[in-house]
């Protein structure tokens, strides 16, 4: 496995707009790569710049270890997947697929023979003289893909392409995506906001905020192992801990939050360091009587039911909400008695805080 | 059941409808199938010796219409309407897509330049062609003072000026419906299709070229229809060596002082535009995008 799609030093600007900041993201060659954010977060424009329809203001692009600044996308060995399918209206759907090839001048049986491997690979045999608008959304967005692979890219790039589609074909086009992926062995990279399909798909993800990435690691990582608070609160589900560090004594690390004190395990942090603790529902504990090391309480005050998982949730003495999860059927406290939340402190992210610099600069202020 | 009722009653009283309807059928009975029927019906009558209309049937008019030096006229504006499109569609369609793919506010800008030049009347902008183009018109004193030519060149009174007048006075009707159908091009299309590997020449050829085709199509139609009447410019920069049909309907109903033929003529006229407009129609035109 090589380097398939190299990234140095990306920056995007429009105008006073500034997309990508500095974006360094090195691709492996044969997997599944998700670029994941919310809208606006340059994940588009990053796919856009690798297939050539937007221009880096500055930085390089390397694909197959080739810088590609000075090729036209149709030069570039990489082929897109469009939110919006782009078929070609006027032309049947055999046609619509067949394109890439003519435009390659294979010869005519050859174009033949593969759109029809290329159908019978999207399961659309049957629909060649057809025409795009006599097709469903997800009849539409398998001739895209099959028209984006006929080319036989070494890199697919798809921007979110499963977005116009109802859920429950949205989770079945993303098995489909996956296994299609893995059969053909061709690096994909995909763009999409949705965490729930980044994590079921991807092989890696790499987070964007703002045009920053944020963080680049396998689901479990990402999702075990966040790096900053956005990624701690964008996937999955999770509660939050602003504070500053009180004391450290070898790994173990003791908080001071809004309402009390809490325990964490980690290297590299440094007392008086402000920071972010990070606790997964389902990782929460919770006992009638203080922890020792931790002095936070709260009431518990509603629960939901989400089918398999019941929800707690408990209100600080701030108003903050607390998230408990437990599987149906565990036990969980009554409504209205206050708990002691406390967790394993292996189980507590702790995640430096990039406000640090305007806390520091605040404790400098002298007040009068 | 009762609500129904009363809707049915309300629907079957003609009242609301007539006042809906009412004017427009008045105005297009008054305006235009009276005048129609009109021209009709003036075919089929005769002149008297001193060139009054008198309501004596003949077919003179529509045999005459038959003879060599009309089907001559016919064939020559023929020929300058189709060169007419020819060249609106040359230079219209680069100008469109310009207009069409400007992001900037330059695109109201080019946009106002097609419009303005409506809001003039044709006649005098024609009029200023004959004088830019005359022997002592601008572009001859500019040659001469170039000393590019010793003579003054006859610019006037040839067919291609005639050509270049109609292709002055009809383009924004090419650019017009050329525009609307290249804005709505979805630009994804064309990125589509370098990214499968067509270089922009393709990508005109396979993607632009035909889902534009309908625009191309209904301005070609909105170009060659006045082209065959437009006989002021004709008149006035072909100074009677390119006449189209319109010339000699409006020579009948002037200086010929013969109404019936001039009225034969123009039924010649009407039965080319409805030919043309039913072949539009065939090909799968939009008769919208002419306004019907």
């Amino acid at each position: 496995m090589g380097h398939i799609v190299e990234i140095e030093g990306v920056n995007k600007i429009y105008g006073t707009n500034h997309v990508v900041k500095d974006l360094n993201l090195t691709v492996e060659e044969g997997e599944f790569l998700t670029l994941l954010g919310s809208s606006g977060c340059g994940k588009t424009t990053t796919l856009r710049m690798i297939a050539g329809f937007e221009e880096p203001s500055s930085g390089s692009i390397k694909v197959e270890g080739e810088s590609i600044e000075e090729k036209e996308p149709y030069e570039r060995n990489v082929n897109t997947v469009f939110q919006s399918y782009a078929l070609f209206p006027h032309k049947t759907i055999f046609d619509n697929i067949a394109y890439g090839l003519k435009m390659k001048k294979v010869p005519k049986d050859e174009i033949k023979k593969r759109v029809m491997e290329m159908m019978e690979l999207v399961q659309l045999e049957g629909f060649e003289k057809r025409y795009p608008n006599q097709l469903s959304g997800g009849q539409k967005q398998r001739v895209a893909i099959a028209r984006a692979l006929i080319n036989r890219p070494r890199v697919l790039l798809l921007d979110e392409p499963l977005g116009a589609l109802d859920l429950k074909l949205r989770k079945q086009m993303q098995l489909e995506l996956k296994r299609l992926q893995k059969k053909l062995n061709i690096t994909f990279i995909y763009v999409t906001h949705d965490q729930e399909e980044a994590l079921t798909m991807s092989d890696r993800i790499a987070i964007m905020h703002e045009g920053i990435l944020d963080q680049l690691g396998t689901p479990t990582e990402i999702y075990e192992k966040p790096k900053t608070k956005f990624v701690a609160t964008f996937i999955g589900e999770t509660n939050i801990f602003d504070g500053c560090i009180a004391e450290i004594t070898d790994q173990d690390i003791t908080i001071n939050v809004e309402n009390g004190a809490v325990l964490g395990k980690a290297v590299g942090f440094q007392n008086g360091e402000y920071i972010t603790v990070s606790i997964r529902p389902e990782k929460m504990k919770y006992a009638s009587a203080p922890v020792e090391g931790f002095s936070i309480e709260a009431k518990v005050r509603d629960y939901i039911y989400v089918g398999s998982i019941v929800k707690c949730i408990a209100v600080l003495p701030n108003g903050n909400e607390l998230k408990i999860e437990r599987l149906a059927g565990e036990a969980l406290p009554e409504l209205e008695t206050t708990i002691y939340p406390y967790w394993n402190r292996e189980d507590a992210v702790l995640i430096h805080n990039q406000d640090q610099v305007v806390f520091q600069a605040m404790e400098n202020i002298v007040l009068g | 059941m009762k609500s129904a009722h009363a809707k049915h009653e309300w629907k079957s009283n003609t009242l609301p409808a007539m006042v809906m309807v009412g004017p427009v059928t008045l105005c297009m009975i008054l305006l235009v199938a009276i005048p129609l029927i009109y021209v009709g019906v003036m075919s089929f009558c005769s002149i008297d010796q001193y060139y009054n209309v008198v309501f004596k049937f003949t077919t003179q008019n529509h045999l005459r219409l038959f003879s060599t030096d009309y089907l001559k006229i016919y064939g020559q504006s023929l020929a300058i309407a189709f060169l007419t499109t020819l060249f609106c569609i040359l230079i219209g369609y680069p100008f469109s897509y310009l207009i069409a793919r400007t992001k900037s506010k330059r695109k109201k800008l080019l946009y106002m330049l097609v419009i303005i030049p409506f809001w003039t009347n044709s006649l005098i902008r024609i009029y200023g062609w004959r004088t830019f183009l005359g022997t002592n018109g601008w572009l001859n004193t500019a040659l001469q003072f170039l000393h590019l030519t010793s003579e003054p060149i006859d610019f006037l009174f040839k067919q291609g000026t005639t050509v270049l007048g109609m292709v002055y006075c009809l383009i924004p009707f090419m650019i017009l419906p050329l525009y609307t159908s290249i804005e709505k091009l979805d630009t994804n299309l064309l990125e589509a299709s370098s990214d499968l590997g067509a270089k922009k020449i393709s990508t005109f050829l396979e993607v632009v070229l035909p889902l534009t085709a309908g625009g191309i199509f209904s301005g070609s139609i909105m170009v060659f229809i006045p082209c065959l009447g437009y006989f002021f410019v004709s008149d006035i920069l072909g100074g009677g060596n390119s006449d189209v049909i319109g010339n000699l309907i409006e020579r009948q109903f002037q200086s010929g002082n013969n109404w019936p033929l001039g009225a034969a003529l123009s039924i010649i006229l009407i039965l080319i535009t409805l030919l043309l407009v039913k072949l539009y129609q065939k090909m799968g035109g939009d008769m919208e995008s002419l306004g019907m």
